[in-house]
């Protein structure tokens, strides 16, 4: 079942990119969407059924090089079956949503032929991204790593006729580069380490690593924290981290559908997923966790504060996606691996359908896309907007405050990401970034709401009479996704976020008593704490994550003072009020407040400048070498010497032999002659060999 | 006497190979190669190999160097031409000719032979046979297959000789013994009463 | 004792017995009216013998006092020289017969050129080896000159003749250098005498006469001159011949040479055979560049892949003998199908030598221009054809050896010899679609047949190179220990 999962989206792929010739544009459609929903389908049966324990299914024998012996085989455990449901139903339906989005695509002339292109990159995507979740080793997560880069580069830029999304792939494709190299280091690093990538040798030996000492850039560090370090790097530039960030805004140049599938709900999650998968080696990497926490938590402030002032609907969502992985990597550095997947799976849900809902908007608004040139459009589409509301009310974190769970999706997973950070961090720097993060994703949340859907309609008249709702097909899947976004947070509370030995049980591994000595530090670290009753017992590796015994922060963050529990509710109720005031009670305070602060403004406007100072740092001095290098060492130096020798050194050569070749044979003895004697000196001059 | 007898002979070889090639008359060259080959054949009898010394004389200078005295006289070879022209090559021929001949005598110089050569070097004179059967039995019995050999490639010299010189030339008229043999005295002459103006 | 001795000279008394009986037959009977028939008689007489050779032959043997040596060597050159030459023999029937070439003697002087060849690699002695060299060089210098009516083909003729004789001298020199040093014209007793470290320079200076002779014969650089020159002038079949069979002989008798008599002093002659094989692989590559025809294109380039098989001797192990081995068959092969190519060149009935003529060959006869586009690669030596494995296996032999920069030289050789190769695939799949086009669907079934079937080696032989290297290897075996 697993096997098919994985290959009907590229069986799709293939018969939807090559064979539409054969079997028509709308036959080839189908059957792509068609295989997505088979994976899908047989997605949920494995996610439900699935038992826990983790099972390998090897597919074929890949590489056999050396000491190097790799099959490539299924890893199928919790994480994997998380995954692929978030994967294939995303996708599915982002397929099917594509069939009206992608229709009449003002970028392309009448009788051009793309839509199947753009469904056999999606469904290749898929598979992609199938192959990245299902690995059971690193080279074949590596596989599946690029091969989502090469689709998200072929799907930013699908529009290849627009100048910004050719550059916007291209991108996109390059800053990857220097989190994959990041990432290809590690695993080098642990082959050379433990001599094996298999992820069972690798997580057995992940105790070992932690007391090994290797040299990297004349320091010597210790093997686990290098490694993890080296690894959150390549996670970094996937999941649009902080300073590798910059390419996912401009990520939005691709379709909306696109952006939804692979820059919201899976490709960009991959990083949480691979620093969660090594839960093992994180666990013996005090250091490397928590330089996650703090960048994690740096992203979901940077990218709130940036998304405050877009006015772009996608890019205010972009940052907002931006700024939901920090949040996941957060969980992931405090060491609840089981929360980093939860948000990630209420993440993709609403985070999907905020996407498809902006481009059903956006759809309806004839590809406007500036957020000024909406208003009062609640009316015109109602679905959309009552899809939008959903996902906002579930991004912004709406529940019943201290019941923990009662609440849409988000209001689960973001209170228990924030809880878990307070104990993680002592109620330190993350804490407090993430209630400020919260405080601005409602506010932005609620500033996209209020400027599309209420006040007054802006911009183009004739664009706004002719505003309508998207067809059926674009609505089914915010339906679908609208259940999940209300519905994910509520069910899979207990499973994800639960009481620990619950947790420990849904991720197949086995808990046990904790030692003596452990419940009296818990005990005097928080007292509200003291009933601590398991701990994990699997060995690394066993289970689908690993929690080491002495990680407690799951357990601890349910008892955390009420203050903590409330903040990012009030958080949520300020940015409300803010945007409220700002936006339908005085619509005219947000241009004052610009002007007064204008500095600030442009600073939050302009993205912190990053995009100008890579300009600067990086971009020009990289154009002044390549420039340098291109004229100089490749034009002259390099072409001039080849082209020298080729076509000046060479053909003079030939004319000389050519003129040896007199044609007269006493010439051709003498040569002989000459030979022979040069022969004979060499010999007696050199005396032969000795 | 008969260390005399070698230097004799062996300078007239060398000078006789020398002007050979530096002589402006090539008939004259043809004369001084006889000279080199009597020489030679001077050195075999002093070698005691007298059979070998005849059968140079009566070869080389009975026939080989007789044929090339033909084709000198024959072919109309201007070599005042081919000489101007290889004298443009002189210097450095003679460059090289210096080296190699420089080479030689640092190998002549300090010739040593193989510490095993002597066992292994053939028996030169046969004490009981005298020299033309030691050879021909050493040609028929050891050498035999060489010697075949040797009849081969004289017969794809004989070949070869015939395919790139004999035409057969189908407007010649030849002789047919037969035909005239056989020639009917009868049917040779036969006599037509023409008519003026109107041909057989 | 004779009766032995002839038993293991049996395939060559049979050839030579052959031959003469056919001329004896010709002569007395229809003369070059049975030309065609002895054509295809001699040819099916040489695969019956190579069958001869290749099944039968078993162990070593020694004949004649040693003269005569009879080893998994000697009969994996014999099979190679006796196919190549009777598949020569049959493509150049009709090219011969339409242009009144084909006398009945040719296919008797191949036969007996071929009876030398045998005599060649089977030499055990010095004076052995002369007489086989003569035996085939006298056949080659009268095949060279057959279109007498020709002034380039006498031409061609008589320098080889008169070169040839040079280079039988020098060779005369050194084995007379040899057996002074030695006392004996036996490989197996120069062997013992000349052991390393104890050398003089007068045998060192016989062996390098030798090679000189050798080198002559191989037409290595500086001894290469009259290569292109006799290439061009001899009818085509005869070049087709040239390129073939005397160079597989040719190469197996330096292989012979260099290890029966002269495996003791490896060193010595090994970094001459290495300098000969790096002007040969520089010269063939840079002087072919300037020709645009293509006979004498294709003499440059055997120029240089005589280079190259040289490395696989110049590194004087029995890996390099096996490398020499696989390279020489896989380049008789895919000589054979390029001549066969060029045999099929013509217009309007006549043949065609320039290479610009074959202008989008390729629209007019696609599947010819493939394969020979595929014999093009493979005599250049690009990846997925056999010649590169060949070029592989003498670069690593090389290397093994540690002439690791004849190696790198070589590989460069390589970069700068593709160009002209490449050249003429230009010329076929984009050169200029000209009117003075050459015939369609000229040439025999015979010339397309070899054709095919060279370029299908060239690709299916990757597999396993139908066993040749497991031959080569225990050929090499026997050859040096």
């Amino acid at each position: 079942m697993e096997t098919i999962i994985l290959f009907a989206p590229l069986v799709g792929a293939i018969i939807c990119g090559f064979g539409w010739k054969f079997i028509g544009e709308k036959a080839a459609m189908w059957t792509a969407t068609g295989l997505l929903f088979l994976a899908a389908f047989l997605s949920w049966i494995a996610f439900l059924t699935f038992d826990g324990v983790t099972e390998q299914i090897q597919i074929l024998r890949w590489i056999e090089s050396g000491t190097l012996s790799t099959d490539w085989a299924i890893r199928m455990d919790r994480m994997t079956a998380i995954m692929l449901i978030v994967v294939t139903t995303v996708s599915s339906l982002v397929h099917l949503y594509s069939f009206g989005y992608m229709d009449h695509d003002p970028q392309w002339r009448d009788g051009e032929v793309y839509k199947p292109r753009f469904f056999a990159y999606l469904s290749f995507f898929t598979f992609a991204m199938l192959m990245l979740v299902t690995a059971d080793n690193l080279v074949q997560m590596f596989f599946g790593w690029e091969g989502v880069g090469v689709a998200s580069y072929l799907l930013i830029g699908f529009y290849y006729r627009k100048p910004s999304a050719n550059a916007a792939a291209m991108k996109a494709f390059i800053v990857n580069r220097v989190g994959d190299f990041g990432f290809a280091l590690g695993i080098f690093g642990l082959f050379f380490l433990v001599d094996s990538i298999n992820f069972d040798d690798v997580f057995a030996a992940a105790p070992t690593l932690a007391e090994t000492t290797v040299s990297f850039l004349w320091t010597d560090w210790n093997a686990a924290e290098l490694i993890a370090f080296l690894l959150f790097i390549g996670a970094m530039g996937k999941s649009a981290q902080l300073i590798l960030h910059t390419w996912l805004p401009d990520a939005m140049e691709g379709p909306t559908p696109v952006s939804a599938l692979i820059h919201a709900a899976t490709m960009v999650t991959a990083g949480v997923f691979l620093v969660c998968r090594m839960s093992p080696i994180m666990e013996f990497a005090p250091m490397a966790t928590g330089f996650i926490t703090v960048l994690g938590a740096t992203t979901a402030f940077f990218a709130a504060t940036v998304g405050l002032v877009q006015t772009d609907i996608k890019r205010v969502i972009a940052y907002s996606t931006c700024s939901q992985l920090g949040y996941m990597f957060v969980a992931a550095g405090v060491g609840v691996y089981s929360v980093a997947m939860f948000h990630l799976l209420t993440h993709a849900f609403f985070k999907a359908m905020l996407f498809l809902g902006a481009g059903s908007v956006i759809h309806a608004m004839h590809h406007e896309q500036d957020m000024m040139n909406y208003g009062n459009l609640r009316k015109k589409i109602p679905y959309t907007f009552g899809a939008m509301m959903i996902g906002t009310l579930a991004i912004t974190g709406v529940g019943i405050p201290l019941t923990g769970w009662i609440g849409f999706a988000g209001f689960a997973s973001k209170d228990a990401v924030i809880e878990s950070a307070y104990v993680g961090t002592d109620g330190g720097y993350a804490f407090w970034l993430l209630v400020i993060a919260a405080l601005f994703t409602s506010f932005y949340s609620w500033r996209l709401m209020f400027l599309t859907f209420y006040g007054e309609a802006r911009g183009d008249k004739h664009t706004h009479d002719h505003a309508h709702e998207s067809p059926k097909v674009m609505l089914i899947p915010l339906g679908v996704l609208a259940v999940g976004s209300v519905l994910a947070g509520a069910i899979w509370y207990g499973s994800f976020f639960g009481k620990t030995n619950e947790v420990i049980k849904f991720f197949g591994g086995k808990y046990g008593e904790p030692t003596h000595e452990l419940v009296e530090a818990v005990a005097e670290r928080s007292p509200k704490a003291s009933k601590l009753h398991y701990v994990m017992e699997s060995k690394p590796g066993e289970a689908a994550i690993y929690i080491a015994p002495e990680n407690t922060v799951l357990h601890e963050a349910h008892y955390v003072p009420t203050w903590v529990k409330l903040s990012p509710f009030v958080a949520m109720i300020i940015g409300l009020a803010t945007a409220y005031w700002f936006y339908i009670v005085n619509p005219a305070l947000p241009r004052q407040l610009a002007e007064q602060q204008r500095p600030l403004y442009l600073f939050l406007k302009n993205k912190w400048y990053f995009d100008e100072l890579y300009d600067v740092i990086f971009v020009k001095p990289a154009i002044g070498i390549g420039r340098f290098l291109w004229r100089r060492g490749d034009g002259n130096v390099i072409d001039g010497s080849i082209n020298g020798v080729a076509m000046g050194i060479i053909p003079a050569i030939t004319r000389l032999a050519g003129r040896a070749q007199s044609g007269f044979i006493f010439t051709y003895a003498f040569w002989m002659v000459v030979g022979i004697a040069a022969l004979v000196t060499w010999m007696s001059i050199g005396g032969g060999a000795h | 006497m008969s260390v005399f007898a070698f230097y004799l002979f062996a300078i007239c070889v060398i000078a006789g190979g020398f002007f050979t090639v530096v002589s402006r008359n090539p008939v004259h060259s043809v004369l001084w190669l006889i000279l080199a080959f009597l020489s030679s054949a001077g050195l075999f009898v002093l070698l005691g190999a007298e059979f070998v010394a005849m059968l140079l004389v009566i070869v080389y200078v009975g026939a080989v160097a007789v044929l090339f005295l033909f084709v000198v006289m024959m072919l109309d070879v201007d070599f005042a031409e081919l000489k101007a022209e290889m004298a443009r090559y002189m210097p450095l021929a003679l460059l090289i000719g210096l080296v190699i001949l420089m080479q030689f005598v640092m190998a002549f110089g300090v010739w040593e032979a193989s510490h095993v050569a002597e066992e292994m070097r053939a028996q030169v004179t046969p004490v009981d046979r005298h020299n033309t059967e030691a050879l021909g039995l050493i040609l028929y019995d050891q050498y035999f297959l060489l010697f075949q050999l040797s009849g081969l490639i004289l017969l794809v010299a004989m070949i070869g000789a015939i395919v790139l010189t004999l035409r057969h030339r189908t407007s010649v008229k030849r002789q047919d013994v037969l035909a005239q043999m056989y020639r009917d005295p009868a049917k040779a002459m036969e006599l037509r009463d023409v008519k003026p103006g109107q041909g057989l | 004792m004779i009766q032995a001795d002839l038993n293991v000279i049996l395939p060559e008394i049979m050839l030579a017995v052959y031959a003469m009986a056919a001329l004896l037959v010709a002569v007395y009977t229809g003369k070059d009216k049975l030309a065609p028939m002895l054509v295809w008689l001699t040819a099916a007489g040489m695969v019956i013998i190579a069958a001869i050779v290749g099944l039968s032959g078993d162990g070593t043997n020694v004949a004649f006092g040693g003269m005569f040596v009879d080893d998994a060597f000697s009969r994996f050159a014999k099979v190679t020289i006796l196919l190549s030459a009777a598949a020569v023999l049959v493509m150049s029937q009709d090219y011969m017969t339409r242009r009144g070439l084909l006398r009945f003697e040719y296919p008797i002087l191949v036969a007996l050129a071929s009876v030398g060849m045998m005599m060649m690699v089977s030499a055990g002695d010095l004076m052995a080896l002369y007489m086989g060299l003569e035996l085939q060089s006298l056949a080659l210098y009268v095949v060279a000159s057959l279109r007498r009516d020709s002034a380039k083909s006498t031409e061609a003729g008589l320098k080889y003749f008169v070169l040839g004789a040079l280079s039988s001298g020098l060779l005369l020199y050194g084995a007379s250098l040899v057996y002074g040093y030695s006392g004996t014209t036996l490989f197996s007793g120069i062997i013992q005498a000349a052991q390393h470290g104890e050398v003089s320079l007068g045998m060192l200076f016989g062996l390098i006469f030798v090679i000189s002779g050798l080198a002559f014969k191989v037409s290595a650089v500086p001894f290469h001159m009259w290569t292109p020159d006799v290439y061009e002038g001899s009818p085509t079949p005869v070049t087709a011949f040239f390129a073939t069979a005397p160079k597989m002989a040719a190469m197996g008798l330096f292989a012979r040479v260099a290890h029966d008599a002269f495996g003791g002093i490896v060193a010595d002659w090994s970094q001459v055979i290495a300098l000969l094989s790096l002007l040969s692989m520089f010269l063939g590559a840079v002087a072919a560049i300037g020709q645009t025809n293509i006979k004498r294109l294709m003499a440059y380039s055997s120029i240089a892949h005589m280079g190259y098989a040289l490395m696989g001797l110049a590194a004087g192990t029995a890996f390099g003998v096996q490398a020499l081995l696989v390279y020489m068959v896989i380049y008789v092969t895919m000589n054979v199908g390029t001549f066969a190519f060029i045999l099929m060149m013509e217009k309007d009935g006549q043949p065609v030598t320039d290479i610009r003529s074959l202008g989008m060959y390729s629209k007019r006869e696609p599947g010819r221009a493939l394969a020979m586009l595929v014999l093009l690669f493979s005599l250049a030596g690009v990846p997925p054809m056999l010649g590169f494995f060949g070029k592989l296996y003498v670069l690593r032999a090389a290397y093994d050896a540690g002439l690791a920069w004849l190696a790198i030289a070589g590989v460069v050789a390589s970069v700068i010899g593709a160009f002209y190769y490449l050249r003429i695939v230009y010329y076929m799949y984009f050169g200029d679609d000209e009117s003075e086009a050459l015939d369609q669907g000229s040439g025999t079934p015979v010339l397309w047949g070899f054709l095919m079937a060279s370029a299908a080696v060239m690709v299916l032989g990757i597999i396993n190179m139908f066993g040749v290297e497991g031959a080569a290897a225990a050929a090499a075996a026997v050859l040096v220990n």
